[in-house]
């Protein structure tokens, strides 16, 4: 008989990202790029498999055709395992019918006999779209030192910025005796990064109880916490202390990005013990040529650099040519910029062209993100304004 | 293709005797990222071979540790995929094998046990971009018995061993083959690549045959002495192809590739493989000037490069000059140090203010874990 797992994953990565607006036009937020060379949801993949859990179920809904791809069978992240490994579920039809995913938490329902294989004692609920270094294992000891029933990653965050959270009030040992789902007057400082983790009999206990239930969002943070928290459960905080982003938006993604840069970035990913995994480009080193000038920037496989680059993050095989201009942005695989032309503070999709002398952007603070979709071809000389979003090729 | 591949890994390590000091000359590190044999081997995978053999002899761990188990190839299959031929020690053989006949002669089990119908040799000492479907097509077209693949080259541009010269005539029969010649008469000779086709099972005879007879040398008992025996065809390439047979060739060779038009024709079809190391992308500094050169993955740059070639996770600290160098991975360079016309091997570490330089037809080779 195989060995239980101690610890099963389940990756919550349906969501559409609608706040990301062309960006995830085709593809599902956790399949974002990030950084030059990763997408959002290596961060998760990677803390799960450096944490020693090598079991994750990726709930997938929205566009999964390239999330899908990207994860194949896992072997980037060492998640490519004869028992266990990483596994997409996506919404199925079953005999009593078939259904989307209404909410985080009935997409967790549905697949309650994927975890139930592994018999785990414990099951932890990531979200796809948060960049960060965090180890579970950690978490998980906190969560058996206090014989807690469910465990909730939290973060503390400036007063003023906690009514933009789930805010967590505890007691004593860090006891949560109440939820707040953006507060108003936040009494704690203390937000939810949306990271769980449950005794299994207790999650798929009050799973099944939240089905059964008419008016119910089928949310964790809205329907599950709350009714367990009515019931007396024993609910703890764990306070996770370190880099946490939540790229949900055009300007957090975009931050997260600027993040990486400096001689002391604020987020540090070179760190050869806590490797971020991805799937790597088959490309030759990059080419910075004659005249090509690049400073305080991260500049990925494959480019093509003749022009200037400041203050920006190119991904794979990104070309810039003679006389062009590419400043605070972030770029994406397989984009051209031509001579001459600027893009200033821009986040441009894969596979776009920006024409001869075009300029994308706007140096003026504070700042406007501009954001070009995909395969998006910018005519020679065409200005695009700073903060405009253009979708890409359909 | 129904062909198996087959790569010597130590053939040529006597020519380069600095970089094979604790290696083979299959990984010998090249273009920033890259190993010899990730040439030889991306060409086979991206003609359709999906079983290959890498016959190695000694100092082969760290390619076994390159190569691992072939995924990175794609060669992790359950049938056939990446296959390492370690010496196999027969009992009347007290010593390595020394020649290519030798070599093949202990994988006889390997090639008998295949089904493929033909076989790909190649060496690792080549860098190029090649498709085999190609050279299978001129062989059947031909009906030959072995197709031995040459390119054309200057005379002057020769050096090492083992190089053995073609004249071809017009419909590309082999008809005389000159090994090491002392002289060349012509401005361009048909250089062998050391890359051939044959009949799986005719390579099973010939190694047999020439066992027999007590023969050692494949290219002089083998090919030559077969020229007026059997159909040897030769097939030119005439896309991107170099060979490293010395020090001076692969630092020149190396630096030939930061022209574009080079690496267009290296790179192009198909991409080339490696071992993929999870490195983050470089990352520059706001006094970084970079000129002229090519940059690996997971290097951190805070001084000045200029027309060079940086491996995988060199540090270049702020002030440092670097020119006309070949830095392999992990080299770190303190600060305000001064780097011309040098190849380091890797994890080497030139400490700050150090002022280093060869000159470019006699470049400074620094050994792997030297501090300097």
């Amino acid at each position: 008989m195989l060995s239980k797992k101690e610890c099963v994953a389940m990756l919550l990565a349906g969501g559409q990202g609608s706040r990301l607006f062309t960006l995830t036009s085709k593809i599902a937020k956790p399949a974002v790029p990030f950084g030059g060379k990763y997408r959002i949801i290596d961060f998760p993949l990677s803390n799960c498999i450096n944490s020693g859990i090598d079991t994750v179920g990726v709930l997938t809904q929205y566009e999964p055709l390239e999330l899908n791809d990207y994860i194949g069978n896992g072997q980037p992240w060492d998640l490519d395992r004869m028992y266990g490994g990483v596994h997409i579920l996506s919404p199925y039809q079953a005999k009593k019918g078939s259904e989307w995913y209404k909410g985080t938490a009935n997409a967790i329902y549905q697949n309650m006999s994927f975890i139930k294989r592994y018999n785990p004692e414990y099951v932890l609920i990531l979200s796809g779209d948060h960049i960060y270094k965090m180890n579970y294992h950690k978490m998980l000891d906190f969560h058996k030192e206090r014989g807690a029933d469910v465990t909730v990653a939290t973060i503390e965050v400036p007063l003023e910025e906690a009514s933009r959270f789930g805010v967590v009030n505890v007691g004593e040992g860090n006891q949560i005796v109440e939820f707040e789902e953006k507060p108003k007057k936040p009494k704690s400082n203390l937000a939810s990064m949306g990271i769980y983790i449950f005794n299994a009999e207790k999650l798929y206990k009050y799973l099944e109880e939240d089905e059964q239930k008419e008016k119910t969002s089928n949310d964790f943070g809205k329907n599950i916490l709350p009714s367990m928290l009515a019931d007396g459960q024993r609910m703890f905080a764990y306070v996770f202390s370190g880099y946490w982003k939540d790229v949900g938006t055009i300007d957090s993604l975009y931050e997260a990005n600027m993040d990486l840069l400096g001689s002391n970035p604020s987020f540090d990913i070179s760190d050869s013990d806590w490797k971020i995994h991805s799937k790597n480009p088959i490309a030759p080193p990059h080419y910075i040529g004659l005249n090509g000038e690049v400073k305080g920037s991260i500049v990925a496989l494959g480019c093509e650099i003749e022009g200037k680059v400041e203050n920006s993050i190119l991904s794979a095989n990104v070309t810039v040519e003679e006389g062009a201009c590419v400043s605070g942005s972030v770029i994406f695989s397989g984009c051209t910029v031509k001579k001459g032309a600027k893009v200033i503070n821009t986040i441009i999709d894969e596979n776009a062209v920006i024409g001869e002398n075009a300029v994308v952007g706007s140096a003026e603070e504070p700042k406007k993100i501009t954001v070009l979709g995909r395969e998006l071809v910018v005519a020679e000389g065409e200005v695009i304004e700073g903060g405009k979003i253009v979708e890409g090729v359909k | 293709m129904d062909a198996l591949g087959i790569i010597f890994s130590n053939i040529h390590d006597a020519n380069l005797p600095e970089l094979t000091a604790g290696r083979t000359t299959a990984s010998i590190p090249f273009c920033g990222r890259y190993r010899l044999i990730d040439f030889a081997l991306s060409n086979m995978v991206n003609s359709g071979l999906t079983k290959v053999g890498v016959i190695t002899k000694s100092n082969y761990q760290s390619l076994m540790d390159h190569v691992g188990s072939g995924k990175d190839w794609d060669l992790a299959r359950r049938h056939g995929g990446l296959i390492i031929l370690p010496p196999f020690g027969v009992s009347e053989s007290t010593s390595l094998y020394s020649t290519r006949l030798e070599a093949l002669k202990t994988v006889t089990g390997f090639l008998a046990k295949s089904t493929e119908e033909f076989v790909v040799l190649s060496d690792s000492d080549v860098v190029c971009n090649m498709d085999y479907k190609d050279l299978m097509e001129f062989h059947s077209r031909r009906q030959a018995d072995i197709t031995l693949v040459y390119h054309k080259t200057a005379p002057q541009s020769i050096s090492g061993n083992n190089n053995i010269l073609l004249s071809v005539e017009e419909k590309g029969r082999v008809t005389d083959m000159a090994f090491d010649p002392s002289e060349y008469k012509s401005e361009e000779v048909n250089m062998y690549a050391n890359v051939c086709i044959m009949r799986r099972t005719l390579l099973q005879n010939l190694i047999a045959d020439a066992v027999a007879h007590g023969k050692r040398h494949f290219g002089v008992d083998i090919l030559g002495a077969n020229v007026n025996r059997l159909k040897i065809f030769a097939w030119e390439h005439r896309g991107y192809f170099v060979r490293i047979s010395s020090l001076q060739s692969y630092y020149d060779e190396s630096l030939k590739l930061l022209d574009k038009q080079n690496r267009d024709n290296l790179f192009a079809s198909g991409g080339v493989y490696t071992k993929v190391k999870d490195s983050i992308p470089t990352t520059y500094g706001e006094n970084a000037i970079v000129k002229n050169s090519l940059i690996a993955d997971g290097c951190c740059i805070e001084g000045e490069v200029y027309n060079s070639i940086i491996f995988r996770g060199v540090k270049i600290g702020r002030g440092t000059v670097v020119k006309n160098s070949i830095l392999m991975q992990d080299t770190l360079v303190g600060e305000n140090a001064l780097i011309n016309c040098l190849i380091t091997d890797k994890n080497v570490v030139v400490k700050d203010r150090r002022v280093l330089s060869g000159c470019s037809t006699h470049p400074f080779f620094v050994h792997k874990k030297t501090v300097l």
